[in-house]
């Protein structure tokens, strides 16, 4: 397990290597770049000295090595600096952001919390509706329950969260007035009422997101406890006369939970690829917005980083998916 | 052995067998009337509903409600909404369309190139891998915003989002079916069959068209339905973020960004276009679904 677990880092470092570099080259050769439109009225010393500034001077592979060395090494350890009080990073160059100038690293420092405290919720809220849906849907197949969960999770599969937040928007912040539709993100929770404020305006993210969560992982819940139903074991144990609910709760939702909890660990990153619709919809301040803020302003240096942390989220997942199914359920051990 | 004189029934069509079996499912059947007249709503809505819309008359129309004249009202600028909703929806089938096509060829060549030939069956499964891996909002986002004005310069504002667009969304997308084809030709080549078209000496690409190719067009073919309702999506994901079409070439994910800023005075303007991508997604993943039991011959059997 050890050995699986060490050449499956040792793999991951070739594939990301991979991936940012097509990141870095695609941002640098795109003509949208805003080097290529300085304009004509600059005169060609001024505009050399802006390109000889900026770095753009350098040949693209030099570029690409000197961002490498900043991101995976000055970046952490600015950040030992930061934590241990050493100055070994000291006059560094950080990577810094064009709209701002300020380091790239302290603004996702700044939106991280705002992404993780609604998205987390979300992803939370949305397995807490789906596995207790999941089991009983498997449990009584085919019921009037499991037809009924089997539509509203084709429906929530198909309509998309930037039109199910916007209902929500229509119905519970305009029609009803109970949410506010922005979110507002100077809010401190200082005592029992601004508590209360931040649940109610985290109340619609949480639910866009974590519906559209619960509809795909209560499938799988579903499917993987009726693979389990009809094994031998479950046969046994009700033989044992073991009661209904130790049989359905402990045996077999014990072993059904395997391939669930891997879905759920790989659907990590593709949830903070859909909270940039949810972040842009409810004005969430977090790292999606702030992608997208970049995006518009063209900040190369800011989605560059962006972009490959959401990549390095997704290596990430991917390998703590593979590492957790090898380790939850002895049958598939690598080694 | 009785009855070995009696004719043997005559065999049903593949064809009809595959709809006798699609027809049992309820949700795929749905499916495809609501997309039926969907896709008849954008083709042939313009020559049933093209009311004459004079320069002079649109400041008086602006943000009209629902009425006789205007059944789905007007927007800020005095263009009826039925007529926007039928343009945008041929823009938005369109581009779901061609995007799964290009995922698809794309897809299937990459799949039967890593399944058939063994030397390139390591890198090209890599790269998919890769691909895998690649933030795809994100990235087709900075995509969109790089060479947007670029390729709007060589082939106009409209048709270069569209070309953009359309190929951003496709060469991103035939990840799932290149490994569900290589799958698939990696049981598919050790059969008798092809051993034989190999032992009388045809060539590699011959055995690909004729004998591979054809048994992997059911997988493909489900796997093509969900690519249309997943680039629809990712489309409209695009212009609801504010990088995919220009206004005045809407498709419906454009109409609902546009409906965003009047949501609280006019929620109708966000509903109609959230309904139709909904409802087309819906209907595509029921048709998906149905198709799959249909063209699974273990399933249809029964």
């Amino acid at each position: 397990m050890l050995t699986f677990t060490l050449r499956r880092l040792l793999l991951a470092i070739p594939t990301l290597l991979a991936i940012s570099l097509v990141i870095f080259l695609l941002v640098d050769y795109a003509p949208g770049s805003p080097l290529s439109d300085i304009p004509l009225t600059v005169p060609p010393d001024v505009r050399q000295k802006m390109i000889e500034a900026m770095g753009a001077d350098q040949p693209v592979f030099v570029r690409y090595l000197l961002w490498l060395k900043q991101f995976f090494w000055i970046e952490p350890m600015t950040q030992f600096d930061y934590w241990f009080g050493t100055s070994y990073m000291e006059g560094e160059q950080r990577i810094l952001s064009w709209q701002t100038r300020s380091p790239v690293f302290s603004i996702i420092g700044e939106r991280l919390p705002q992404t993780l405290i609604v998205i987390g919720t979300a992803y939370l809220v949305g397995i807490l509706i789906a596995l207790p849906i999941g089991i009983y849907s498997a449990y009584r197949q085919y019921s009037i329950f499991d037809q009924a969960g089997t539509l509203v999770a084709m429906i929530g599969f198909s309509v998309p969260t930037f039109f199910s937040g916007t209902l929500l928007i229509i119905i519970f912040a305009v029609w009803l007035g109970w949410f506010p539709t922005k979110y507002d993100t100077t809010l401190e929770v200082t005592d029992w009422a601004s508590f209360l404020e931040q649940l109610r305006q985290m109340a619609m993210p949480v639910m866009t997101l974590g519906l559209a969560n619960a509809a795909a992982i209560s499938r799988y819940m579903r499917s993987s406890m009726l693979d389990n139903m009809s094994m031998d074991y479950v046969r046994t144990a009700r033989a044992k006369g073991l009661s209904e609910r130790t049989v359905v709760l402990k045996h077999v939702l014990r072993n059904s939970l395997i391939p669930v909890v891997t879905v759920i660990a790989l659907g990590i990153p593709s949830i903070f690829g859909g909270a940039i619709i949810t972040e842009n919809l409810f004005g969430v301040n977090g790292i999606g917005a702030a992608l997208i803020g970049a995006i518009h302003a063209s900040d190369l240096p800011m989605v560059q980083t962006l972009a490959f942390i959401f990549a390095v989220l997704i290596v990430l997942f991917n390998l703590i998916a593979d590492v957790l199914y090898g380790f939850l359920d002895p049958r598939i051990r690598y080694d | 052995m009785t009855d070995a004189t009696t004719t043997p029934p005559k065999p049903a069509s593949q064809l009809r067998e595959i709809w006798q079996q699609f027809r049992t499912h309820k949700g795929a059947l749905f499916g495809l009337i609501v997309l039926g007249i969907l896709i008849l709503f954008v083709v042939f809505g313009q020559f049933v509903w093209d009311p004459p819309q004079r320069l002079s008359d649109t400041i008086k129309m602006k943000n009209q409600g629902p009425s006789l004249t205007a059944p789905f009202g007007t927007d800020q600028l005095g263009r009826d909404l039925l007529l926007r909703m039928i343009q945008a929806g041929r823009v938005s089938l369109a581009v779901g369309l061609i995007a799964m096509l290009i995922a698809i060829v794309f897809g299937t060549f990459v799949g039967i190139m890593a399944g058939y030939f063994r030397k390139l069956d390591g890198p090209l499964m890599r790269l998919t891998d890769m691909f895998l891996a690649l933030p795809l909002i994100p990235l087709l986002l900075v995509m969109v915003m790089l060479f947007r004005d670029k390729v709007a310069g060589i082939l106009g504002p409209e048709l270069g989002a569209f070309t953009l667009i359309v190929f951003a969304i496709g060469i991103t997308s035939w990840m799932a079916t290149a490994r569900i084809v290589r799958g698939e030709v990696l049981t598919l080549k050790e059969r008798e069959y092809v051993l034989a078209a190999r032992s009388i000496g045809a060539r590699s690409n011959r055995i690909i068209l004729r004998h591979i190719l054809p048994n992997v067009v059911s997988p493909v073919m489900v796997a093509a339905t969900l690519g249309v309702a997943e680039a629809i999506i990712t489309e409209s994901v695009l212009s609801f973020l504010g990088l995919g079409f220009p206004p005045d070439f809407p498709t419906w994910g454009r109409l609902l960004y546009d409906g965003l800023q009047y949501l609280q005075i006019y929620p109708e303007r966000v509903i109609w276009p959230g309904v139709a991508i909904s409802l087309t997604v819906l209907s595509v993943n029921y048709i998906g679904d149905g198709l799959r039991d249909a063209l699974d011959p273990r399933i249809r059997g029964r």
